[in-house]
């Protein structure tokens, strides 16, 4: 990131769970101290069922998502048919790892398709592509590690791995300067897309000493 | 008239140092990596071990990283070092393979020929100042007897009978040379397995970028097994009576 670069300081996770996959991120775009968007949307819809969370450089991640989202067009209209999650995850994972020199971008690509259900895959910075039962990314991950590990369980119900979602960029929101605003959350299943959003004034908070 | 009583930000020009006046660098940095892998000739063939570890920095952040990969039905290709860069290589031996199967001239790729390649490919791209940021363990079974080889970011190559990368190479290397030199012919499978289980628990006591799970690969006339992830467990009992400063009680 050099100065006057426009960061996604973010804290972003993704959860299988049983039926799908739930996508979470907080919405605060930095630019220095400054927060540039309070309200900023890091869910970004590649296809019908496929999603991409973004952290790291706002224009180099949303230049990626666009290309990517119009090569997901293209195999549609292609091959007849959705591509898979796999499939989007190897194109973002292409172009950061070819162009790592010029990126900063960390990305979880998650969705739902009829072949594998719901998956994560994350592609940090190198540009290395990881299939993982869930994921976190973004500058507010650090903070949540411990709890992930401690709280993750596989199979999850709905309403489970939302609530673990929706607790873990709480706390990463808490700690760190660069993630904040409100939660932004979206499950994604067989039957589609279902997006929440949390206003600032509802984000769970924790312990305090006042 | 004063113009400047005030001060003025924009006077006299100075250069900028932010997003849109630096040019575009190249940065040579690994990011996520893969610690030591350790490789040794035994009596039926080669056997090589590295842990299951991905780290990004001091973080320990992908802890289910496979860096033990099987190439054709006779070589095993282990990394460490930057795991990008291993999984682009591991690619494009694959599609190698492939394209040696559809000459359909009865070759297939040999660990000899996957030495050689990975040798020319990384000297190659280090000349040109892109390099691939791993060292490779190649270990394979040819022509009657084990095969084991180095391939380093810098094009650097050799063979031997034992190979340990990363810090491995300082702290597992000597254990191995004692334990194998002399005696490839004769060491059997258990010993072999032995020795790379007391080197992984050693990596795992000083290596600060382990991890207590890792991968085996054994490949003999049989072919390639990879097995694990195996446990470590870790010696601490001695921590019971030692571990104070001084003189204190």
């Amino acid at each position: 990131m050099k100065p006057g670069e426009v960061n996604l300081g973010t804290s972003l996770m993704a959860v299988t769970f049983k039926g799908g996959i739930v996508i979470g991120a907080d919405t605060r775009t930095t630019s220095g101290p400054y927060i540039v968007n309070r309200v900023t949307d890091k869910l970004t819809p590649i296809h019908d069922r496929i999603f991409a969370c973004r952290s790291g450089s706002a224009a180099d991640t949303q230049a990626i998502a666009d290309i990517v989202r119009l090569y997901s067009e293209m195999y549609s209209v292609n091959f007849g048919e959705d591509p898979t999650i796999r499939t989007a995850a190897a194109l973002f994972h292409d172009i950061c790892y070819q162009n790592k020199n010029a990126l900063s971008a960390g990305i979880i690509v998650a969705g739902w398709d009829k072949y594998e259900g719901g998956s994560v895959y994350c592609i940090p910075l190198g540009g290395s592509l990881h299939k993982q039962p869930f994921a976190t990314a973004g500058s507010g991950s650090t903070y949540v590690y411990g709890y992930c590990d401690k709280n993750f369980r596989e199979n999850m119900t709905q309403q489970e791995a939302v609530d673990f979602v929706k607790n873990g960029i709480a706390l990463s929101i808490s700690r760190d300067g660069s993630s904040g605003g409100c939660i932004r959350i979206a499950t994604i299943t067989e039957a589609g897309v279902d997006k929440i959003f949390i206003p600032g004034d509802q984000v769970p908070t924790f312990w305090n000493k006042s | 008239m004063d113009h400047f009583s005030q001060g003025n930000i924009n006077y006299p020009p100075q250069p900028r140092s932010d997003a849109f006046s630096d040019p575009t660098t190249q940065t040579l940095n690994p990011i996520v990596v893969g610690s030591s892998v350790l490789a040794i000739k035994y009596k039926d063939g080669v056997m090589l071990a590295a842990d299951t570890l991905a780290s990004f920095g001091s973080l320990a952040r992908f802890r289910d990283c496979e860096r033990l990969y099987r190439v054709g039905d006779f070589t095993v290709l282990g990394a460490s070092g930057d795991i990008s860069d291993f999984q682009y290589t591991t690619h494009l031996l694959d599609t190698l393979v492939v394209e040696e199967y559809y000459t359909n001239d009865g070759h297939v790729l040999k660990p000899p020929n996957i030495y050689e390649y990975l040798s020319r490919l990384t000297y190659g791209k280090r000349n040109k100042f892109d390099p691939l940021l791993n060292s490779y363990v190649i270990g394979g079974f040819d022509g009657g007897e084990g095969f084991l080889g180095y391939v380093g970011h810098l094009g650097t190559s050799y063979q031997s009978s034992t190979i340990a990368t990363g810090i491995g190479a300082h702290i597992a290397q000597p254990i191995l040379r004692k334990v194998v030199e002399g005696r490839e012919n004769t060491i059997t499978e258990e010993e072999a397995i032995q020795v790379l289980e007391d080197c992984e628990k050693i990596l795992y006591c000083r290596d600060g970028r382990s991890l207590n799970y890792y991968q085996r690969a054994k490949i003999t006339a049989q072919g390639v097994e990879i097995s694990g992830p195996h446990k470590v467990e870790g010696d601490w009992q001695y921590g019971v009576k030692f571990g104070k400063y001084g003189n204190f009680k």
